[in-house]
């Protein structure tokens, strides 16, 4: 099904959504997109929306199902609370994205904003997985519960930082890789920087082959540059705080 | 470092009556009472929560207060010194549960209600229809009617979602994590039988009350804990918590210990791991961003629920309130200083907000002012004690009053203030099964629809005695509220007269 979105508003393109993934339909090709927010929220079915034009902030917000392609860049808080399904940007997007998704994938072909997978969490085989091919903002991973965050700094022109500050502020829980190394002084102080094991070798090859699928990178070629893993140094990171 | 702190309590067993059946060891949930050849306690782990003092079949216990006393000095509190000595021995903030108990002024009883007298008749609602029911939601700025050929009239007007409530009452946000499952299994088959709501706080929506949906609220918190599109679809409204009024500006914490299996399932986070709610929404730092969250919230929900904002009254909680209500907001909840918790630093709690009864005046003034009343329901919460706080708050401005501490007391919750220990005796605010399995929610249920038909049935006492027959008309008739002992300032914020006058 295809839909000229220009100019219909939000809540008219989302419920014609609905109303025709709810009849069967399967295929969307949404064009001349241009700002409307939540699409794909409270469709809840596996169908497949490609947008052409800059989707509005909260894509895919509560998603819980549908593969959704951006065919340019998309804004702020793509995949927030996002439960299941897929989200392509083939360019960058915003600040907040992935706040609190507990599963599906988000892959970003460039760079990405502040508070990226902030509070991302994971619970048994639900794992939300976001990979950014660029570089990141502030506060990359912070309050991270769980999940996967990878980040590839491709392109990067000499001297342009891979991550923002406060890496992992407040991380208790998840795994964060990260393409090059990071200055310890933008870490902050709930995490810890270590070699790659076998069982991250697993996790790269299986989230990180599929991304390069997407946007027609060599995998051979991004793992040449050595990567670093980033775990919280506890759990509990606000253990003690109180008397009891 | 051994603590040097004396008791609080003392816990004394008559031996004369006492017959050794060891009933009050096995039901102390704190540790305090062992039995090494007669019943023994370490009373420094006593709360006072009454819970060997009730099962005692000789009645042979008694909790006192430590009468050791401090040097008596007015400024340095006993309270003040043993908190210090406390925080010496260990670095940590002071924690601790329920509503702020500090002897701040309150509004509520410094406020009365009118009666008709002589001229205009009293109404006896033993004998005539009162009505309680309220609907929650947003109401229209007009009503549009079409009048077909036949003569048949028709509403025209799109009516935003409404939620109807059988008397002005919610139960407030308490998570399951928080309480026991008990406790969300009894307040949600009260608010089921008696046609109000429960509020499942931000812990999640544990799938054996999806059969309750239709009554119950359900939160999405910083956390967003167990928020998906199932558990936004099971229910009656959406609510987003900002904030509460024991913690306004602060997060949460859920300890690791708390998270056991079935808390686990519901919150959707391993087991142990520290639930953390940040003390903002990352996707809320601005009125425009709250209704962005307001409408994605719709959207998951498909426009058939009313959407809630959960604030903690504060000092400019009236713009506030305006920001809310423009954004789209259905529902406001006002959460005063009194409100409860089951896990708070003191400081916040005690030091931190207004009043609910100034925060209902000022938030209900403004809407008003501003023409946007009809947009938003107020539901008001912290500190409702009676039916006569019901009153007094509706007649303030509010639309439904929520309880949190009542319900808890219904329940049989002691206001001990240990709810953030989990050790309940009461199988209230904890996790441990063998506690939690003393909360029959049956009998947990019916002790809610009792409290709420008491309440109810007051309420249309006053009503009487006010000669309206309809909730509706005591709504924001702040011309039947009177303050006694009030300042001149107080009475315009309130905007009531003096008593007298």
């Amino acid at each position: 099904m295809q839909i000229d979105a220009r100019g219909v508003h939000y809540r008219d393109l989302n419920r014609m959504l609905k109303e025709a993934a709810a009849a069967g339909e399967k295929e969307f090709v949404l064009d001349n997109v241009n700002g409307q927010r939540y699409i794909g929220t409270g469709v809840n079915l596996p169908v497949n929306i490609v947008i052409n034009g800059v989707p509005g902030n909260d894509l895919a917000a509560f998603m819980d199902g549908p593969a959704v392609t951006v065919c340019a860049n998309a804004q702020d808080g793509v995949a927030n609370t996002m439960n299941a399904g897929t989200v392509v940007v083939h360019g960058s997007a915003g600040d907040v994205l992935g706040y609190g998704m507990r599963g599906g994938k988000l892959y970003i072909r460039n760079n990405v904003g502040y508070r990226v997978g902030i509070h991302m969490k994971e619970y048994k085989r639900q794992v939300p997985v976001i990979i950014a091919g660029g570089t990141a903002g502030d506060f990359f991973g912070e309050y991270m519960a769980g999940g996967v965050l990878i980040l590839l700094g491709l392109e990067r022109r000499q001297g342009e930082p891979l991550t923002g500050d406060y890496l992992g502020t407040g991380m208790h829980g998840g795994v964060i890789y990260l393409r090059g190394p990071v200055e310890p002084y933008k870490l902050g102080k709930e995490v810890a920087v270590l070699e790659l094991d076998d069982g991250d070798e697993k996790i790269l090859g299986k989230y990180l082959k599929e991304y390069c699928d997407c946007f027609g990178l060599d995998y051979q070629a991004v793992r040449e540059e050595p990567f670093v893993k980033l775990l919280p140094v506890s759990s509990r990171p606000y253990g003690r705080l109180y008397v009891y | 470092m051994s603590s040097l702190i004396p008791a609080e309590f003392l816990v004394r067993i008559d031996y004369e009556r006492c017959r050794r059946c060891k009933r009050c060891v096995l039901n102390c949930g704190f540790g305090t009472l062992s039995f090494e050849d007669r019943v023994v306690a370490d009373h420094k782990k006593c709360a006072a929560c009454h819970r060997c003092a009730a099962f005692c079949p000789e009645g042979a216990i008694t909790i006192e207060k430590n009468r050791l006393q401090f040097k008596d000095n007015s400024f340095w509190l006993p309270e003040y010194r043993k908190n210090i000595m406390r925080q010496a021995e260990s670095g940590g903030m002071l924690l601790t549960g329920m509503g702020n108990d500090k002897p701040y002024f309150s509004y509520f009883d410094h406020m009365l209600l009118d009666a008709c007298q002589v001229t205009n008749p009293s109404i006896d609602p033993l004998r005539e229809p009162m009505e309680l029911r309220t609907y929650l939601g947003s109401k229209p700025e007009a009503l549009d009617f079409e009048q077909s050929p036949d003569g048949a009239i028709k509403l025209t007007t799109q009516m935003a979602p409404q939620v109807r409530i059988e008397t002005p009452i919610v139960f407030g946000g308490m998570s399951y994590g928080a309480i026991s499952l008990n406790a969300h299994r009894s307040l949600a088959r009260a608010a089921y039988e008696s046609g109000i709501l429960m509020n499942t706080g931000e812990g999640g929506l544990h799938k054996d009350l999806y059969p309750y949906s239709s009554n119950i609220i359900v939160q999405c918190a910083s956390g967003r804990f167990g928020v998906d599109s199932a558990y936004l679809n099971q229910a009656a409204v959406v609510e987003i918590k900002i904030g509460q009024g024991a913690k306004p500006g602060i997060g949460g914490h859920l300890p690791g210990e708390k998270v056991n299996q079935e808390v686990s399932e519901t919150r959707m986070i391993p087991v142990g791991t520290d639930a953390l709610s940040p003390a903002p929404h990352h996707d809320i730092y601005s009125i425009e961003d709250l209704s962005q969250l307001i409408y994605a919230l719709k959207e998951a929900t498909g426009y058939t629920k009313p959407v809630s904002v959960k604030i903690a009254a504060v000092h400019n909680v009236a713009a506030i309130s305006s920001g809310i209500a423009r954004a789209g907001a259905d529902i406001i909840y006002l959460d005063g200083l009194r409100g409860g918790t089951g896990a708070s630093p003191t400081i916040i709690r005690d030091h931190i907000g207004i009043p609910i009864e100034m925060a209902i005046a000022a938030v209900d003034d403004r809407l008003r002012r501003e023409g946007i009343r009809n947009r938003v329901s107020v539901i008001a919460a912290g500190g409702i004690r009676h039916s006569g706080d019901v009153a007094k708050a509706i007649a303030l401005g509010a639309d439904a009053v929520a309880l949190g501490t009542a319900a808890l007391i219904a329940l049989g919750c002691r206001v001990c203030q240990k709810c953030y220990t989990g050790n309940c005796s009461w199988g209230i605010a904890t996790q441990r099964p063998e506690l939690v399995r003393r909360l029959d929610p049956d009998e947990g249920a019916e002790r809610l629809n009792n409290l709420i038909r008491g309440w109810s049935l007051e309420l249309k006492e006053i009503l009487g005695a006010l000669g309206v027959n309809a909730v509706e008309s005591l709504r924001g008739s702040r011309e039947r509220l009177r303050g006694v002992g009030l300042s001149e300032v107080d009475l315009e914020i309130l905007g009531i007269k003096p008593a007298g006058r």
